[in-house]
């Protein structure tokens, strides 16, 4: 069924469709819709069995959903930005517990100076926190990612958080036809979470979350390596199994005209939009350029990416984020990714579109510029700032 | 008085004489076997778990210092959710109690405490109270009471220890007036245990505050535990009452004290305690410590006549 909804109303809606038993969540702009669908569906009887809690903390909802997780029910949350940070510390606790929490994060700038607007230095700062990180480009990503990462997370092979990320306001508070599956199809989709590694139970007592001594710790996160890495594997076949149903195709890298590029632009979340629209107007004229977008952070996507990529002369990273005193983290990432390939592109990180700016074809002209400068064997300081006005910087 | 067989086993790492194990088989002795506990980080996390093994025989769930009191919100709507789903049995209800220590408790875990104890949630939230950051090496904390010396209220040249007085962590629980708020002390096991069982059987979250000495912090000998434990109760020091919904918000004594001893008596005995005697004997705060204990007791009605 088709309806024009908010990307905030379509996380929701994916979270109703997995039938939540535990939902806690913290108001915060702009994922607040998020809680408020809940709190209307449960109150309505739309989800007549799951607990809805309204906590006092993100940290105290991430709290609740590891003790909810951890007595076997399928827990999720939703929160952006300040929030994020708040629970950061029961990220890596759910991860560590394996615990398949699943979390709606509305990508939002982070404090100071406190900006309610889009970029993604919340789930960026994140990334090492050992959850699944999906990044959605428009609505319809929004809940189609939600839904795939409960049976991901949920998978015996992987049993991991994951967390599904929109661009604040871009997505989150603009409407756009979203095709929403029925619940028989999201039934047979996604089966009810029976834990076996977990359980809190007075019939078969079992302690969780003990003193991890010197001898035992680094094997614990180990595992949890492992199975990041056994995502990778479960994400495709997720992926895969959703376009049989649903006939939406999702990879953890989408190229775009990536063939013959010189330039490859790499992206994530909703300027994937606006690229490929740039891409086109450039072809025209006659400007070798094509885009990667990332929809998997986590489990980085190495293997997909290098052929992709390895061809181009120059891969330029646009980054709503910026790791002071480095650069962009998805440069990082990517240069790790290719050091050690025989040929390998230029890189080069771009910051820009920051606290809520826009990123217009201005602003990537300006990139494709100095991709251009580049391959021409000009040399520069990175990354590179995208529309500062300097002269408001003494 | 212990039962053979206990739900925290023994060999665990807890110094001897240790108030907080004792104050843990107290109450799961009450609780018995169906029985979910969440454990903040502490000295009870750290002694009782290293991997691989465990001194619990009851599912236990450490997750962090702070958030107790939220783990355990979750465990409690999971079980709602999963017995209304007819995942569970409809008639599986096990007790879920929340361990926490004075600084789980009175300072880093008080917000998560709040939002538990105002959503209503069904759990039993138990303060073991020794009166300092014992784990990680006796600092203050807001219950640390006036005159006592830990590593960060040092009895120095100019300030003879901690010069707050100790916060009333169970008033401030009974102020979101929840069905059932009480004190209670392992010297008086029998008393501990009719209020954990008192605790349970109400709907809703109920709160206990046991006094759990602390050898260790508190400087004395590992076989006066219970001693001072009692001397707490006797000298007025600590009250034990309890707040049930008949009186909402009124704590009502359950341990009235006749000829109520000198605090001086609990005082002496202790480490912590010890620049009041020596080398030359402070009886200003002395008879500060006992001015406050008499109003507390006046304002409690703990003498008996």
């Amino acid at each position: 069924m088709m309806r024009i909804v908010k990307g905030n109303e379509a996380a929701a809606i994916a979270a109703k469709l997995a039938k939540p038993d535990v939902v806690a969540a913290y108001p915060i702009t702009p994922s607040t819709d998020f809680p408020e669908k809940i709190a209307e569906y449960v109150a309505n009887g739309e989800l007549p069995h799951t607990q809805f809690i309204p906590v006092e903390s993100e940290h105290s909802a991430m709290s609740a959903c590891i003790g909810a997780s951890a007595a076997g029910a399928r827990a999720c949350t939703a929160t952006s930005s300040q929030g994020l940070e708040l629970m950061h510390e029961m990220l890596f606790i759910a991860s560590g517990m394996r615990l398949p929490i699943v979390l709606y994060n509305a990508n939002r700038a982070l404090s100071a100076p406190i900006n309610i607007w889009c970029d993604h230095q919340d789930s960026i700062s994140a990334r090492d926190t050992g959850w699944i990180q999906f990044y959605g480009e428009n609505n319809q990503e929004a809940l189609d990612l939600m839904l795939m990462s409960f049976r991901i997370a949920e998978d015996p092979r992987v049993l991991l958080p994951a967390m599904t990320c929109i661009d604040a306001f871009i997505c989150t508070h603009t409407f756009e036809p979203v095709d929403i599956p029925s619940q028989e199809e999201v039934d047979a989709f996604l089966p009810p979470y029976k834990p076996t590694h977990v359980k809190l139970d007075p019939d078969e007592p079992m302690t969780l979350g003990p003193f991890g001594v010197p001898e035992y710790y680094q094997e614990m996160r180990y595992a949890q390596h492992l199975a990041m890495k056994n995502a990778e594997k479960v994400i495709d076949e997720v992926f895969e199994d959703f376009e049989r149903r649903f006939g939406r195709k999702y990879s953890k890298v989408s190229p775009y005209m990536v063939e013959d590029a010189e330039i490859v632009l790499i992206t994530l979340g909703s300027v994937s939009g606006t690229t490929k629209e740039f891409i086109d107007k450039m072809r025209k004229e006659g400007k070798k350029i094509g885009m990667v977008k990332l929809t998997v952070l986590r489990p980085f996507p190495f293997r997909e990416l290098i052929p992709l990529i390895k061809n181009a002369r120059v891969v330029a990273t646009l980054e709503r984020n910026i790791s002071l005193g480095y650069g962009g983290a998805i440069y990082a990432d990517l240069a790790g990714t290719l050091i050690n390939e025989e040929k390998r592109p230029l890189l080069i990180d771009f910051i820009l579109g920051l606290g809520g700016r826009d990123i217009t074809f201005n602003d990537l002209e300006e990139i494709v510029k100095v991709c251009e400068k580049l391959i021409r064997g000009e040399r520069m300081e990175r990354p590179v700032w995208i529309g500062v006005k300097k002269e408001l910087v003494t | 008085m212990s039962e053979t067989t206990s739900l925290l086993a023994s060999g665990h790492r807890a110094c001897a004489g240790c108030g907080a194990a004792i104050a843990v088989r107290q109450v799961l002795e009450a609780a018995g076997p169906n029985t979910i506990c969440v454990n903040a980080t502490g000295c009870l996390e750290v002694t009782t778990t290293p991997y691989p093994q465990t001194a619990w025989r009851v599912p236990w769930i450490h997750v962090a210092f702070e958030n107790a009191a939220a783990v355990a919100s979750g465990i409690e709507a999971a079980y709602k959710a999963l017995r209304a789903k007819g995942a569970i049995p409809k008639d599986k209800k096990p007790n879920v109690i929340a361990f926490a220590g004075d600084g789980g408790t009175f300072d880093i875990g008080l917000q998560a405490l709040s939002g538990m104890l105002e959503r209503g949630h069904n759990v039993l939230y138990v303060c073991y109270d020794n009166e300092a950051y014992m784990n990680t090496g006796i600092q203050r904390s807001s219950s640390t009471p006036f005159g006592a010396a830990t590593t960060t209220s040092p009895a120095g040249k100019v300030i003879p220890g901690e010069m707050r007085k100790k916060k009333p962590i169970a008033l401030i629980a009974a102020a979101h007036d929840i069905p059932y708020v009480a004190t209670a002390s392992i010297a008086f096991p029998a008393d501990l245990k009719r209020k954990v069982k008192k605790a349970l059987e109400v709907e809703g979250p109920s709160f206990l505050h046991i006094l759990a000495p602390c050898p260790t912090g508190w400087r004395f000998g590992t076989e006066k535990t219970v001693e001072i434990a009692r001397l707490a109760v006797e000298t007025g020091v600590f009250v034990l009452y309890e707040i049930t919904n008949e009186n909402p918000l009124r704590p009502i004594v359950t341990k009235k004290i006749k000829d109520r001893k000198p605090v001086e008596e609990y005082l002496k005995l202790q480490g912590r305690f010890r620049h009041l005697f020596k080398p030359v004997k402070r009886q200003d705060i002395i008879d500060k410590i006992q001015e406050e204990v008499d109003r507390k007791c006046k304002l409690f009605g703990v003498d008996e006549d």
